[in-house]
């Protein structure tokens, strides 16, 4: 019965969604505030029958209810229940009613928190969003159906895909989806605003935090993809150019794009039209992900729920949002006036930089992911194209970006002085540049050596700072930084030993120049560091979210270039060394869990002597699914991650084992959580927090008596 | 249990994890170069893993003809090209730039020059413009003004 009403709840759904698409748009055009008015009650009723629905599908997960055939698909009575719970978006009907879960609460969200928004632009923006949640609702309800019975309910459902038994994979898929559909914002407030015909400042500044918040999520949701293929697939990778991946990075490329030009929009009112169009295409892009997941167009590792028919459908919707979307920026951003005029080197000349080369390397991923298809259609060429191509083609626009990015940052609005900011930046620059020479010592083991060359010439630097000349000081910024691009260029296209050294210099560029950035807005004289506290959250946010940014830059080239590996055969009781650390393969064991079978190793890792860790890798075989899975053993460190996998029994006796040291690992991911919480930060600043509060007292209360 | 669990991993015949021990050369440096060419080559029958990740049995033998060429003597790319000859293009992560493909190597940096051309040309033109500029006027009267 309450899947039968879940099935209804998600057709009144549809029905509430076309209401709300097409009244306000109606009642906007014609002035008609009684039909503007039904955009907000129509939005919040389409999200509780979407909720409803989607709370009935999940009922029927927990209680593995066998007549529905979705359950029946992906799930198992022995099942834990988080993964009942997550089996729920873990297939394509499930994942698609998650989607207009989400879409629904967005436009919810413009109807709770919209009420300071002109009313027509807010009726709007709430139709437009109704409109996007007719479209899949309608792609749910006439394709991929998740309220289906079976005739014959079975005993005993067929299980979730081993792989997606995981807690980091259950709540990917959910932040993953809320920054897709998060930018279904954006692109309804730049629909709404070519019907209107004009933007400014305020437009900016709702669309700003939107894409922000969807930004974050996408940030979350890759980097717990990324975590999850690094522990789960079994050899430490961490990123594979895979097209399912590149589905999610492209959408954040664009809105990393399009949260840098609204800034120039709120604060200068300049960018406007390419700000629109960037708005577009960002949503455009998470709906061609969600085709390229969905549709199973270019087939690829992460793919478990692909259905080539119903690619046509999201194609179509596809065409419908992204072509009409830039059908109209064809007729209306004319209409945008540009007001702001900037200088060539100016923070708005540096963030349009920062627009075309985040939009270049989305653009590059973007050919890269597409051309096997493009190439086999079109060209009869059936072909691969995959990490070597990805590294080589995309790397040098994301370091030119990280070279660029503490530069721009400091310039000032309108006119900057470069000469002025490259001096500022001098001391990070040469800090920098110690960082990679350390890193070089330290791997020959030279570390303290170098400790002891590079503090003194750094105190003799500093003393001596003022006394240099300011050419001199305000050109060493960009020696140091051609120096690095052309070692790390070297480096990507030839061996990979300077791969490392290079990834150091620019990942502590881009950290020590967001430190350098912060410092630097407090100004002269005493107390700054009172006031480096009390500095808006907007600028905290940038630090932190931009110092992530290098500390990301830096682990990957760490990653892949101080990698250790290990792959031997060791029976019981045997030793081998992995870099300086001794293991020893102590046992092996059957276990059993709840719905899996295991092969377990007890692995005892010591370092001169002493004990350091006992790890249990596994290897699973979960017979629903009939599918193998190995479950690595990790060691998490501040420094290093200790990885160790075990495989088969040989033949001659003994078990093949692969053993990794991953460096600094955790600082990749700590560098993702950096950048979603910069913007987390900078979500909470004074400006969105007043303007929301001001909203709220205004009409309830009047002025309190004092 | 262990029987159920046996004849289980009998009947899957749980596929061997990538590179393997037996597999490896005893020459480092060789090992090494069979390492760094298995993982541009794409395992033919798994989803967009390379060799050198997959656990596929073709992808076994792919590392080991791998490493008998390189024992043989052959050059990285005579190694790669010997593999394309018989499993084609498909098999390549790393697309050559020939024919078409040029497009492929070429769209991003294609697409910085135009943009970044057309939005330098666009900013100079734009910031050569005379911005908030005072007429001649007003500047005579501004130094009028000024002189006081």
């Amino acid at each position: 019965m309450i899947i039968e009403l879940g099935h209804f709840a998600l057709i009144l759904a549809l029905m509430m969604a076309v209401v709300q698409a097409v009244l306000p748009l109606w009642g906007a055009q014609r002035g008609n505030a009684v039909l503007m008015a039904v955009a907000a009650p129509a939005a919040v009723a389409q999200f509780a029958l979407v909720a409803f629905a989607f709370g009935a599908l999940t009922w029927a997960f927990v209680t593995s209810d066998f007549s529905v055939a979705l359950v029946v698909g992906n799930s198992h009575t022995l099942k834990p229940m988080l993964y009942k719970i997550s089996g729920t978006w873990g297939n394509h009907e499930g994942s698609l009613l998650l989607w207009a879960l989400i879409l629904a609460l967005f436009g919810a969200s413009a109807a709770w928190f919209g009420a300071g928004l002109p009313e027509r632009l807010r009726a709007r923006v709430i139709a437009v969003q109704g409109l996007i949640g007719v479209a899949f609702l309608a792609f749910l309800l006439f394709t991929s159906n998740p309220f289906l019975r079976m005739a014959v309910p079975p005993m005993d459902g067929r299980d979730l895909n081993p792989l997606l038994q995981d807690p980091g994979l259950a709540f990917h898929p959910p932040f993953l989806y809320l920054g897709y559909v998060g930018l279904s914002m954006s692109f309804s407030f730049a629909i709404a605003a070519l019907i209107e015909g004009r933007i400014d400042a305020a437009w900016a500044r709702w669309v700003r935090p939107w894409t922000l918040a969807a930004w974050v999520f996408l940030t979350i949701g890759i980097a717990l993809g990324s975590w999850w293929a690094y522990y789960e697939l079994g050899w430490g990778g961490f990123w594979f150019w895979d097209p399912v991946e590149n589905a999610s990075f492209m959408p954040w490329l664009l809105s990393a794009a399009l949260l840098h030009s609204a800034i120039v929009v709120e604060k200068r009112e300049s960018l406007k039209s390419w700000t629109i169009l960037l708005a577009i295409l960002a949503f455009g892009f998470s709906l061609i992900g969600t085709f390229i997941v969905r549709s199973g167009v270019i087939t690829s590792v992460h793919s478990f729920a692909n259905d080539p028919e119903r690619g046509v459908f999201i194609l179509a919707i596809l065409a419908f949002f992204t072509g009409g979307g830039l059908l109209l920026y064809a007729f209306r951003a004319s209409a945008m006036e540009a007001r702001g005029v900037f200088g060539l080197v100016s923070r708005e000349s540096a963030l349009v930089a920062n627009n075309i080369l985040l939009a270049v390397a989305a653009f590059v991923v973007f050919v890269g992911t597409l051309w096997p298809l493009f190439a086999e259609l079109l060209l009869g060429r059936v072909m691969s194209v995959g990490e070597p191509f990805f590294n080589a083609a995309f790397t040098p626009f994301f370091v030119a970006l990280a070279v660029i990015l503490p530069l721009g940052a400091m310039l000032a609005w309108k006119r900057g002085d470069p000469g002025r900011v490259s001096a500022q930046l001098a001391p990070a620059a040469l800090a920098a540049l110690a960082a990679a020479v350390l890193s070089v010592a330290v791997v020959q083991g030279q570390g303290m050596a170098a400790l002891a060359v590079l503090l003194p010439a750094g105190a003799v630097l500093a003393l001596a700072w003022r006394r240099f000349p300011a050419r001199l000081r305000s050109h060493l910024p960009l020696i140091v930084l051609a120096i690095g691009v052309v070692g790390f260029l070297f480096a990507i296209q030839t061996g990979r030993s300077a791969l490392g050294p290079m990834g150091v210099l620019i990942g502590s560029w881009v950290v020590f120049g967001a430190l350098t950035d912060l410092w630097s807005r407090t100004g002269r004289g005493a107390d700054r560091l009172g006031r480096l506290m009390r500095l808006p959250r907007a600028d905290w946010g940038k630090a932190v979210a931009h110092a992530g940014v290098g500390v990301v830059i830096f682990a990957v080239a760490a990653m892949l270039a101080w990698k250790t590996e290990v792959i031997t055969v060791v029976d019981r009781g045997e030793f081998f060394d992995l870099g300086p650390y001794r293991v020893q393969l102590a046992e092996v064991r059957e276990e059993r869990g709840p719905n899996y079978f295991s092969t377990m190793a007890e692995m005892v890792v010591t370092r001169g002597g002493a004990h350091v860790v006992t790890l249990y890798p596994e290897k699973r075989v979960y017979p629903v699914q009939a599918m193998p899975t190995t479950e690595a053993a990790i060691d998490y460190g501040a420094l290093r991650d200790l990885y160790l996998v075990i495989g088969d029994p040989q033949e001659g006796g003994g078990w093949a084992v692969r053993a990794y040291i991953e460096p600094f690992a955790n600082w990749l991911w700590a560098g993702c959580l950096m950048m979603a919480f910069g913007g987390l930060i900078s979500l909470s600043d004074r400006r969105y927090r007043i303007a929301a509060g001001a909203r709220k007292a205004a009409p309830a209360r009047g002025v309190p008596a004092e | 249990m262990r029987a159920l669990a046996l004849c289980l991993s009998l009947i899957l015949a749980t596929p061997a994890l990538a590179v393997q021990p037996d597999e490896m050369l005893a020459d480092p440096g060789l090992e090494a170069r069979a390492r760094m060419i298995s993982r541009e080559i794409r395992c033919p029958v798994c989803q967009g893993e390379s060799i050198d990740d997959s656990n596929a049995q073709i992808s076994r033998d792919l590392r080991l003809i791998i490493r008998e060429r390189l024992v043989a003597g052959d050059t990285n790319q005579e190694v790669i090209d010997f593999v394309v000859d018989r499993y084609g293009e498909f098999v390549l992560f790393n697309p050559r730039a020939t024919g078409w493909n040029w497009v492929l190597w070429l769209a991003g940096p294609a697409m910085l020059v135009v943009a970044g051309g057309g939005v330098f040309l666009a900013l100079r033109r734009r910031s050569a413009a005379p911005e908030d500029r005072l007429s001649a006027e007003d500047e005579a009267r501004l130094r009028e003004l000024l002189k006081d």
